[in-house]
């Protein structure tokens, strides 16, 4: 099952329309499930697409970085600057986040790619704190630190200025006319989604990301065949940083506001559980993680006592204050214990991710072959 | 023989390399000839792993020259800048790519000779490089091992495995192999079947290093034997010289069946 032959164009081109019809009609089956609505629909297709960069660095090479939230604050301060200084259009501010951001992965990478393992791990943390605490502290010019970066009605924006386009009250961010909020803010993000996904399918299915395969399962052996380590690693660090900041940069897009706290470490965890939960190194995987931790957040982050009281009111009262107190630290802001207990659960039954777990499941129905062998056959 | 009209295409003079107090290579002097199996034998410790080691820019030496093509090897090259040059090395444990295919195992070797060591270009899919899969099939057939190449490489037994690494080397055409304990570790059936192998590659004339602990292995392959002993070159000269050699058999101390 696992050769380059299998993974046909009329393959590819099969999977990335199916994908970008699950994309377009999300919010048909986003009602389904509770989230038929713009903004978590806008927030699933941003950290799809921040997983599925996320993905080409650590699925790919192995190396797990701590530290892309960096790039994703990266790439909403930059957004929000295009927007104060230039234009509301999202198109030039996001092609800045892509730049600045790969600027910013670049230097960070060179320096962290002299490490491998665990000390490649913790400077990519240390420097995703560092920026951080700058965005807090020195750099609170750029950032305006606590307070955030917002858009005003009196930025210059020269560019709308010259076209003459006169904003409105607080200024959205628009596509040659169209406000980006709501579902056109959506769509917006689900092209760029499905642009981003595209990518990422060309870069599995090339020699390049067979190489990085190959540094990840054996670096010695690519050394002694010719192959400089080195600027493959760095290639591939960079391209997830530029996924992060275009990520960061559509935060910022839906709406037009940056903080300091989307660089914090635990927004660089959250990546890597979205990738592992989906299925690290797989196509899909990163994206269905994504989702289903956008989606419990939404869900359980929503849940409050008098919600479950009025659930169980049925009930004797004894026995639903019972109830209450047991689940009640395990949703409202409490809910990244459930997310917890569910990565735990995935981690020793599924190591694969959810992905391996949808695929052990259509082994047994049709039968097939073992279920590693079904998504990868592109690269391994 | 015309040993002095066939050209050197490793020449190694004046090496010495010590770790702390342990002279572990001390003044080794070595030609490799064009075309030729050079091997080197020598007990446990005797530093020849410390010689490869040197050559292929793993370890530095502190003096000497480590001629290849012009390039002298000990000025501290990187092992892909060395097997950029044409060296192309055989560990000995077998070192592939578990996780990728047999066949993906052979092209990566053969997209480091066409592209050098750094090229990036992902709107080219893999399953269009067909030069390549074809001359990786071709190097896989030769091999016999061409059935199955779409298995995991992991999964191979281990005289495959070294099979294959012979077949990584191959495709990229180098001016000098070097082979380290090629049947270490190996049962008798599988070393039998790696000494057919270098035969069969010895035919097309590679120059080749080869270091080995078997005497079998190294009389039945080699054209020069040089014999290392405590970081020293005691003797060298062909295999029939070689298995007389008085020095030899004190190196060995009473291995009778040198």
């Amino acid at each position: 099952m696992k050769t380059i032959e299998l993974s046909t164009p009329k393959r590819d081109l099969i999977i990335l329309v199916v994908f970008s019809i699950i994309v377009l009609i999300a919010p048909l089956w986003g009602s389904l499930i509770g989230a038929g609505y713009p903004d978590l629909l806008q927030r699933f297709a941003i950290f799809g697409l921040f997983a599925v960069g996320y993905n080409i660095l650590f699925g790919l090479t192995g190396y797990l970085s701590f530290g892309h939230a960096a790039f994703l604050g990266v790439g909403s301060y930059v957004t929000v600057w295009s927007f104060k200084l230039l234009t509301m259009n999202a198109l030039p501010a996001i092609a800045f986040s892509v730049v600045f951001s790969g600027l910013f992965a670049l230097v960070i990478g060179f320096i962290c790619l002299r490490r491998t393992g665990i000390y490649f791990s913790i400077l990519t943390l240390a420097f995703a704190q560092m920026s951080y605490n700058l965005a807090y502290s020195v750099l609170t010019p750029i950032t305006q630190g606590e307070t955030g970066l917002f858009v005003l009605n009196d930025d210059p924006r020269v560019i709308d200025g010259a076209l003459g386009i006169v904003s409105a009250e607080n200024p959205l961010a628009s596509l040659f006319g169209i406000t980006l909020d709501g579902y056109e803010g959506f769509y917006f993000c689900a092209v760029i989604l499905i642009l981003g996904f595209w990518l990422s399918l060309k870069i599995f299915r090339s020699p390049f990301g067979m190489k990085l395969v190959a540094i990840k399962t054996n670096q010695t052996r690519m050394e002694y065949t010719g192959f400089n380590h080195r600027p493959y690693l760095l290639a591939a660090f960079v391209i997830s940083g530029m996924y992060a900041g275009l990520a960061g940069g559509l935060l910022a897009v839906v709406d037009p506001i940056a903080g300091a706290e989307r660089m914090q470490w635990t927004a660089s965890g959250e990546v890597v559980l979205m990738t592992i939960l989906g299925g690290l190194g797989t196509m899909f995987g990163p994206i269905i993680g994504a989702v289903t931790i956008k989606y419990m957040e939404n869900i359980f982050s929503g849940i409050n006592d008098t919600l479950l009281a009025s659930w169980f009111e049925f009930l004797p009262e004894s026995i639903t204050n019972l109830i209450v107190t047991i689940v009640s630290p395990f949703v409202g802001s409490g809910w990244h214990l459930t997310l917890g207990l569910m990565f735990m659960m995935i981690m020793i039954f599924l190591p694969g991710g959810m992905l391996e777990g949808a695929q052990k499941i259509n082994a047994k129905i049709f039968n097939k072959n073992k279920p590693e062998q079904l998504e990868k056959d592109g690269v391994a | 023989m015309s040993a002095e009209q066939s050209n050197i295409v490793l020449d190694i003079t004046g090496v010495n390399k010590s770790f702390g107090g342990l002279q572990a290579l001390s003044d080794i002097n070595l030609q490799i000839e064009e075309g030729k199996t050079h091997a080197i034998i020598g007990p446990n410790g005797a530093g020849k792993s410390t010689l490869l080691n040197t050559c292929i820019g793993l370890l530095k030496a502190d003096s000497g020259r480590i001629d290849f093509e012009g390039n002298d090897l000990t000025k501290g090259y990187l092992p892909h800048d060395i097997n950029q040059m044409g060296i192309s090395r055989v560990f000995q444990t077998p070192q592939i790519f578990p996780d990728l295919s047999i066949l993906q195992n052979v092209m990566i070797p053969a997209f480091a000779r066409r592209d050098g060591s750094f090229k990036m270009n992902i709107f080219k899919a893999l399953r269009d490089e067909k030069e390549i899969a074809e001359e990786a099939l071709h190097f896989l057939e030769d091999l016999g091992m061409v059935d199955g190449h779409s298995d995991r490489a992991g999964s191979l037994s281990r005289g495959n495995k070294r099979r294959l690494e012979l077949a990584m080397c191959l495709i990229q055409h180098p001016k000098l192999l070097l082979l380290d304990e090629p049947t270490a570790g190996m049962a008798r059936h599988d070393t039998n079947q790696t000494i057919e192998l270098l035969m069969k590659i010895k035919e097309r004339g590679m120059t080749k290093v080869i270091i080995e602990h078997d005497m079998h292995v190294v009389f039945s392959l080699a054209d020069k034997i040089s014999v290392l002993a405590q970081g020293a070159i005691i003797a060298e000269g062909h295999p029939d010289e070689i298995k007389g050699h008085p020095k030899v058999r004190e190196a060995y101390l009473g291995s009778a069946e040198v």
